[in-house]
């Protein structure tokens, strides 16, 4: 089996290895999303710290665009930030994102803490990824410097990584 | 994971697919990941030709596609168009075209810049529309996406990402820096 890898500069994020916990979140304003629908294929999560800011509308553009690489690979990706509903709908229009935008706004940034990346001095989650196999296990983590597009490249091997892997069950 | 050694050779032109201006020798490889509606890459094409003229067969030049075609509507048939061009022998003369003509980008634009290179027009814009050089543009965008690109445009000197601002001073000073010289 690979061996799951975390690299994370704040040091608190989920570290591979761990149960990914549940959560539920809205998607759109009557619509909300269950982790654990998605047992049974990867899931790729994506925090960002919010909509509009300039770094995020490229890295969530970038994920965007390489939607059809991540389903090559089985794999669901869902954003999160602390924006409400209304404005990841706008948000999302705006980009035409074709992939879930989660709110993570009442209570604010419950889920962003759970996994251990949530800013409490800005009120915002950290940019951080994490790739969660198909038993709900994180596989990877990765936490880059706020302003910085962490790109898809560590995301793309985390998946063949989990594609490559032989069942163990 | 892959590590730094074939994530460099990914990055680095490769003479049998590249586009490539300058000599493969050359101690300077830029790769850049571009597309064609992106206003920056319209920017960085004028100081890539200022730097092309400045360093002459010291710099080899790559260009790959990375169209963003949820942002920019006309990227992937302009990249297929280039690319198409290229299957005639043009590849940067419809390259250099595209991003003089930024804000005309649609099908029958790409079928006047064929005809103003003296290409067969209807046979690039046949190719286009039957998506003839669509797996070799999303070869490019994935071989990005595994190279750490995050944007548009993304350069790589030497195999190696550039993160500084896309100006002449600071690409030049970066190349200094990889050859461990004043240029």
């Amino acid at each position: 089996m690979a061996k799951p890898t975390t690299q994370n500069h704040n040091g608190t994020a989920l570290p591979a290895g761990t149960p990914a916990p549940d959560f539920s979140l809205h998607s759109t304003p009557d619509q909300a999303v269950k982790l654990s629908e998605f047992r049974g294929q990867p899931v790729v999560l994506a925090f960002y710290p919010a909509d509009w800011s300039p770094v995020c509308g490229d890295q969530m553009a970038l994920y965007n665009e390489m939607l059809g690489e991540f389903q090559s690979l089985g794999a669901e990706l869902l954003g999160i930030s602390v924006d409400g509903s209304w404005c990841h709908a706008a948000f999302s229009r705006d980009r035409k994102l074709h992939f879930p935008l989660l709110a993570d706004f009442e209570p604010k940034g419950e889920v962003a803490r759970l996994y251990g990346v949530y800013r409490q001095s800005e009120g915002v989650c950290e940019r951080a990824l994490f790739v969660i196999d198909a038993d709900g296990i994180i596989h990877w983590s990765y936490v880059s410097p706020v302003g910085v597009n962490p790109g898809a490249d560590g995301i793309l091997s985390a998946l063949e990584e989990l594609q490559n892997q032989p069942e163990v069950k | 994971m892959s590590g730094p050694a074939s994530i460099s050779r990914l990055t680095l032109p490769d003479p049998k697919r590249d586009h490539i201006q300058g000599l493969i020798e050359a101690p300077i490889a830029l790769v850049e990941y571009g597309d064609y509606e992106c206003p920056y890459c319209g920017e960085a094409y004028s100081i890539i030709k200022a730097i092309q003229e400045r360093l002459g067969g010291r710099l080899c030049f790559a260009f790959r596609n990375f169209p963003l075609v949820n942002s920019h509507p006309h990227a992937q048939h302009a990249a297929e168009a280039a690319e198409a061009a290229g299957a005639q022998g043009k590849f940067w003369e419809m390259h250099d075209l595209l991003f003089e003509n930024q804000d005309a980008l649609d099908d029958e634009d790409l079928a006047q810049y064929a005809a103003a290179l003296k290409l067969d027009a209807r046979r690039l814009i046949d190719e286009v529309l039957a998506g003839a050089h669509t797996a070799r543009v999303r070869e490019d965008f994935r071989s990005g996406a595994r190279g750490g690109v995050n944007g548009t445009p993304t350069f790589f000197i030497n195999g190696v990402r550039y993160e500084g601002p896309p100006d002449a001073g600071a690409l030049l000073t970066a190349f200094a820096d990889a050859l461990n010289q004043t240029l």
